[in-house]
């Protein structure tokens, strides 16, 4: 049953066959069993979660279920939670109890969703391997010498693992689409401004967007229509007229054109990566697909860009800590300055720091222009790379991360080593549009790949249905780590 | 571009980060390492080109002038690490 789809659960839900009190005890004991080798969730909360599938079976004795009520579910710690211990990975908020619920977590409630517990993340979402957790760092399903990306690594794990059928994450520079490559999951960014940032803890707010972590792209699109709209709380919200992310899922891929940017398959790229995504490539030609070779040329340029922007934004939004309305406050201090220097310097970890003073500094009297305006203006040229090669291809596809899973501790001393393990997932952000990562491979250690798609803007529904079609004829999705499977 | 020392503790200032000498030392070599990754950006030809803030071009939305939050100061101040009838705690300030 662990195995299942969210569309078999429900079905079984619905037809009294199990209870959502029994498929939540289910996913709990794998939890209490499996969560001190994977570390994947922070907060568990096993009488709130009953009480929430209870309701749900309420819900559905009563007949006004709706199409996922009773399914369990993870979310990553980033996301507010009333009455939940809410902690976005780091000490800052480590007995940080939200007094609210993120849109999405009403969005989950009111489809009568179960929250399974709080996952564990990158500090403040900012990594590539969810080792810069205040409550440590996650280990892959696969092998659990391996990290399992970042940084919805939590989210990932659990899902990889079978202790969640579904998952929450959010991605700023590839946080959904990374982690979910090298744990072997399949993962959704949408568009920004289609699913609420409200009661999501801000990272980048111009690049930050919630979306669903699953074991197919059939469940990322039941979830999907759960999460998205419009919500007026959020300023960047787009008001758009509610889709049905699932309608496109059987729609046949003749005819469709593949864009791959050349500069995705260059230097850089692991050979066992390259192998896979040419496979999975194989694939779609077989399913009646075309190929074409388009260029981003400017996306060798997203990483500047983006350790510019991301840590600016940052340094703003992190200036709420300051140890005086919420969150850690330092034991010892002299005056309010020295309050707040050592609130932040103890609250905040390594990453989160260096990335705040990059941000002020980028945005400091005199390097304004120089760097932050300057990114802003090669964030538009790399949008409209996108622009461009939409008008060639319907779809471009190429690989999510440059390699599988590095090993825990490989990178950590090395901020750039591990940034460029978003090389091609963080233009995506940039230019605002959706990308999705779908499983396609396992490399000679049994580390699995990641075929990355990127659609035009509001294209989710399309993107869903081409990964599904590949799902519909391939099985890479269904596998998983042995580990895990008693 | 380069940050020396006196930069990073400057900045840590303006971030109201307290970092110790030996911290400052290694955030100067790891921030160094980043921005040698950014100066790729300035060679690029950017005259002319809008800067891009946000990924949709939307307009700020109007609504109606109506009490949409309301009080619960005493739910949100049970989170502060020092409050009491209604007021944040600080360090004194003014002498």
């Amino acid at each position: 049953m662990i195995n299942y789809g969210l569309s078999r659960l429900s079905s079984m839900l619905a037809s009294r066959q199990i209870s959502s009190v029994e498929l939540t005890q289910l996913f709990l004991e794998r939890i209490q069993r499996y969560n001190p080798s994977t570390n994947a969730f922070i907060t568990l909360n096993e009488a709130a979660s009953l009480e929430a599938a209870a309701q749900a079976d309420m819900r559905l004795a009563d007949g006004n279920a709706a199409p996922l009520t009773g399914i369990p579910i993870a979310h990553k710690d980033i996301f507010c939670t009333e009455g939940w211990r809410t902690t976005c990975g780091s000490k800052m908020l480590e007995n940080f109890i939200a007094p609210y619920d993120a849109h999405i977590i009403t969005q989950c409630k009111q489809a009568g969703m179960v929250n399974l517990g709080k996952t564990n993340m990158d500090e403040f979402a900012m990594g590539s391997s969810n080792e810069t957790s205040y409550f440590g760092a996650v280990s892959n399903p696969w092998d659990l010498a391996a990290v399992p990306g970042g940084s919805s690594g939590g989210s990932a794990a659990a899902v990889a693992a079978r202790l969640a059928p579904v998952a929450t994450g959010s991605d700023t520079g590839g946080s959904i689409r990374q982690p979910a490559a090298l744990t072997g999951i399949t993962g959704l960014k949408p568009t920004y401004g289609v699913v609420s940032r409200y009661g999501m803890i801000a990272f980048a707010s111009s690049l930050d967007q919630a979306g669903p972590m699953a074991k197919s792209a059939e469940d990322c699109a039941l979830l999907m229509n759960v999460l998205a709209g419009f919500d007026a709380r959020d300023s960047t919200s787009l008001e758009r007229q509610t889709e049905d992310y699932t309608r496109l899922l059987d729609q046949p891929l003749a005819g469709l054109k593949i864009g791959l940017p050349r500069e995705f398959f260059a230097a850089g790229l692991s050979d066992e990566v390259a192998r896979s995504v040419e496979a999975a490539l194989d694939e779609y030609r077989k399913l009646g697909a075309q190929t074409v070779e388009i260029s981003l040329p400017n996306s060798s340029l997203s990483i500047p860009v983006y350790y510019v922007l991301a840590p600016a934004e940052a340094s703003t939004n992190l200036s709420r800590f300051d140890g005086v309305r919420y969150g850690y406050r330092a034991p010892n201090y002299d005056d309010l300055d020295d309050m707040y220097e050592k609130t932040r310097a103890q609250g905040f970890g390594a990453e989160v720091k260096r990335r705040i003073m990059i941000g002020t500094y980028v945005l400091s009297h005199g390097y304004y222009d120089a760097y932050y305006l300057q990114a802003q203006k090669i964030r538009r040229l790399i949008a409209q790379d996108f622009t461009q090669a939409f008008t060639q291809c319907d779809v471009i596809m190429g690989p999510t991360t440059p390699d599988t899973a590095f090993n825990r501790g490989e990178k950590t001393d090395d901020p750039v080593a591990m940034y460029l393990s978003d090389i091609y997932t963080i233009a995506v952000n940039l230019a605002g549009l959706p990308g999705m990562s779908i499983p396609c491979g396992l490399d000679h250690r049994n580390r699995p790949t990641g075929l990355q798609l990127i659609g035009n803007y509001f294209s989710e529904a399309h993107l869903l249905g081409i990964a599904h079609q590949f799902q519909q004829a391939t099985d890479w999705h269904e596998r998983m780590p042995d580990a895990f499977r008693g | 571009m380069s940050l020396n020392l006196q930069d990073v503790q400057r900045v840590a200032k303006l971030a109201r980060i307290a970092v110790s000498d030996d911290e400052a030392q290694a955030y100067q070599q790891q921030i160094n390492g980043i921005f040698a990754l950014v100066t790729a950006m300035q060679a690029v030809d950017t005259e002319g080109v809008a800067p891009m803030a946000h990924a949709q071009d939307v307009h700020q939305r109007l609504r109606e002038d109506l009490v949409t939050e309301y009080n619960r100061r005493t739910v949100f101040q049970a989170l502060a690490p020092q409050a009491a009838e209604g007021l944040y705690f600080v360090p004194q300030v003014i002498d």
